[in-house]
């Protein structure tokens, strides 16, 4: 049986050896799945979001389980961009040839630019701007806003220059993501990642408050996918960029819907806390699936759901 | 470092206490004493996450390695439902164990389901010769779980229930303050929060060193995500760390009790 094809693009300057990537901040800084296995067989590990400074995140209990999920409020507990591009970067890079995708999030236009340009010039191959965590009181301001999302956008853009792959990446919560997809496509993106967390909360009935340390939090896990795969399903009809998608994604078959639906990479997140090869196991599920199939090139199935 | 490890045994110790036995020679070899396991209770996607148990005993001649947990919810209920002969899917060892010194006596300060980690302690300070002198409290004697065990490891064990059916009636923090402490023996302590918070104030008291054994919610268990954070004195501030892998091990005097 001929091998399938596994390598997709993220637009002109970014080839992405298979489409299986970690979601940013449920892999860290993929160090700690190193003892897992090989990081470079990923097709990229995106790093947790960071920011300017250090942030020492949310008071606990910061997480907490729900059927079929998670509800977390971290609040981009991070090390900071220095820390990232002087000691981590260079320890995840001697792991081997890892594809690495940095995730930006900020208060301020300034910041994203600024952590954008330093985690450029620390050579990854690509960014996430995150303009949707909503466990922090800055998270949502620009994701939800299209004005604003394209400010922010083109700031990046005018800072990183014309070919630098970025994605944006948004909830689907809030005024119509897509109106913010669009403005921020037209801004300069090269493309979005589909979906951050939905807002959430637990309540403690016993103690009769909320649960999570913050109180409110961010959804993830199988209890998500559906609404995930709409997302990217409507994004890709419309706008036809490249996407990468995610939200509860356990197995192969997720990775296919997800592919179907227009994405041309798959994120997985909370599947890693529950089962820490996931990814790995997901690039060889999704080759010996595709080769089964007589299917040579996983390109072929991008977007078949979606119509035209 | 993930294991498909073989039940060997599991077995009822309390009305909803149960200790079982995996095959894991791998982790048998490796874990220190404080070291958890990340273990899927489920076959299923549901509940979706591992629940981190601390590692109760090793057995390296045999391979095995004991879980002490107590039924609090749907994950440990499955848990005792698994049959013997069937996996059970295990991550670890994990986290940074309890640091020991090389001889003298220690202390050991268990609360309910805090023997679990410091049983295994107990056995390792025995073989390495240190003289252990154990406090260990529950809500009744039927609780008070591998008395046996404990007995026959050659210790020094003061019990605590709080209704009196067995040793002193009453806390372990009590019955510790009561019984005083051997000079300069370190204190090594799990439990519940509230018995850790009390314990952690008198031995400021005394002017004791302690390392406690910490519990959070968990999502990955190796350091990753960043849902298990602990407040931990930093000077005059403070900062979060990881229960998973900065610890669940912390020293007492640098956690901040809320
Ligand atoms: C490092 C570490 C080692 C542990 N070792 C042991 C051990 O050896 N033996 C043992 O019996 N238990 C141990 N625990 C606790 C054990 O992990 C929990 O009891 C277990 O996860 C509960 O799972 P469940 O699905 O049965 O309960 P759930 O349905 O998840 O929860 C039952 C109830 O407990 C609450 N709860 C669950 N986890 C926590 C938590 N961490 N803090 C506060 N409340 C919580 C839930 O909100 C709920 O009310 C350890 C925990 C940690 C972090
Ligand atoms: C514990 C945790 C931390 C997260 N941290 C970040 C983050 O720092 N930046 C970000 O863009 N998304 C973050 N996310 C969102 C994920 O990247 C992903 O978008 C979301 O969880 C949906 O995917 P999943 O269902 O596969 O987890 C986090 C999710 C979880 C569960
Ligand atoms: S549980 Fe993920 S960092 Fe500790």
């Amino acid at each position: 049986m001929k091998k399938p094809r596994l390598a997709v693009d993220l637009g002109p300057n970014l080839v992405l050896k298979n489409p299986v990537v970690t979601a940013s901040g449920t892999f860290g800084f993929g160090l700690e799945y190193a003892p897992f296995g090989d990081l470079a067989l990923l097709g990229a590990v995106v790093i947790k979001s960071v920011t300017r400074h250090p942030r020492r995140g949310n008071p606990p209990p910061r997480l907490v389980e729900t059927p079929a999920g998670v509800l977390n409020s971290i609040g981009l507990e991070n090390p900071g961009v220095e820390k990232v591009v002087k000691e981590i970067l260079p320890a995840l890079r001697a792991t081997g040839e890892v594809t690495v995708i940095g995730s930006v999030a900020g208060e301020t236009v300034e910041e994203y630019v600024e952590v954008s340009c330093r985690l450029a010039e620390a050579g990854v191959a690509a960014l996430e701007l995150n303009l949707s965590c909503p466990n922090v009181k800055a998270g949502t301001l620009f994701g939800h806003d299209p004005r604003l999302a394209a400010q922010v956008t083109r700031a990046v853009r005018e800072a990183l220059g014309d070919g630098f792959p970025f994605l944006v990446k948004l909830g689907v919560v809030g005024n119509d993501f897509l109106a913010v997809a669009r403005a921020v496509v037209e801004a300069g993106a090269t493309g979005l990642s589909l979906i951050n967390t939905l807002p959430g909360l637990a309540v403690d009935v016993k103690r009769r408050k909320l649960l999570l340390g913050q109180g409110t939090g961010g959804l993830s896990g199988p209890a998500i996918r559906p609404v995930a795969l709409w997302a990217v399903w409507r994004a890709y009809r419309e706008l036809r960029v490249p996407i990468i998608g995610m939200g509860g994604v356990a197995g192969v078959e997720d990775v296919l819907a997800f592919l179907l639906c227009g994405a041309r990479a798959v994120a997985v997140g909370s599947g890693t806390l529950a089962f820490p090869r996931l990814a790995w196991e997901l690039v060889e599920g999704l080759e010996q699936a595709l080769a089964k199939e007589g299917v040579e090139d996983v390109r072929e199935l991008i977007g078949m759901v979606a119509g035209s | 470092m993930i294991h498909e490890a073989e039940i060997l045994s599991q077995r009822r110790l309390a009305p909803d206490i149960y200790r079982l036995e995996l095959f894991a020679p791998r982790v048998a070899e490796q874990a220190q004493p404080g070291q958890f396991l990340m273990v899927r209770t489920s076959i299923s996607l549901d509940p979706f996450l591992r629940r981190p148990l601390s590692v109760n005993a090793v057995d390296r001649r045999r391979g095995a390695v004991a879980l002490l947990y107590r039924v609090v919810g749907r994950g440990t209920r499955l848990l005792a439902e698994r049959k013997l002969g069937k996996r059970l899917n295990v991550v670890g060892p994990l986290g940074r164990g309890f640091t020991v010194p090389l001889s003298g006596p220690v202390v050991l300060v268990a609360g309910g389901l805090g023997i679990a980690p410091l049983f295994f302690l107990a056995e390792v300070c025995r073989q390495r010769g240190n003289e252990v002198i154990l406090f260990y409290g529950a809500r009744s004697q039927e609780e008070l779980v591998l008395r046996r065990e404990l007995e026959s490891l050659g210790i020094k064990v003061f019990w605590a229930t709080d209704d009196g059916s067995l040793g002193e009636r009453g806390t372990v923090v009590e019955l510790l303050k009561k019984k005083g402490l051997p000079p300069a023996a370190p204190v090594y302590a799990a439990g519940p929060p509230p018995m850790l918070k009390a314990l952690a104030a008198a031995l400021k008291d005394m002017g004791r060193e302690a390392e406690f054994s910490l519990e959070e919610r968990m999502g990955c268990g190796v350091g990753a995500c960043r849902g298990c954070a602990v407040k931990v004195r930093e000077g005059k501030d403070f900062v979060y760390r990881r229960v998973c892998a900065d610890g669940p091990v912390f020293k007492a005097g640098e956690v901040v009790w809320e």
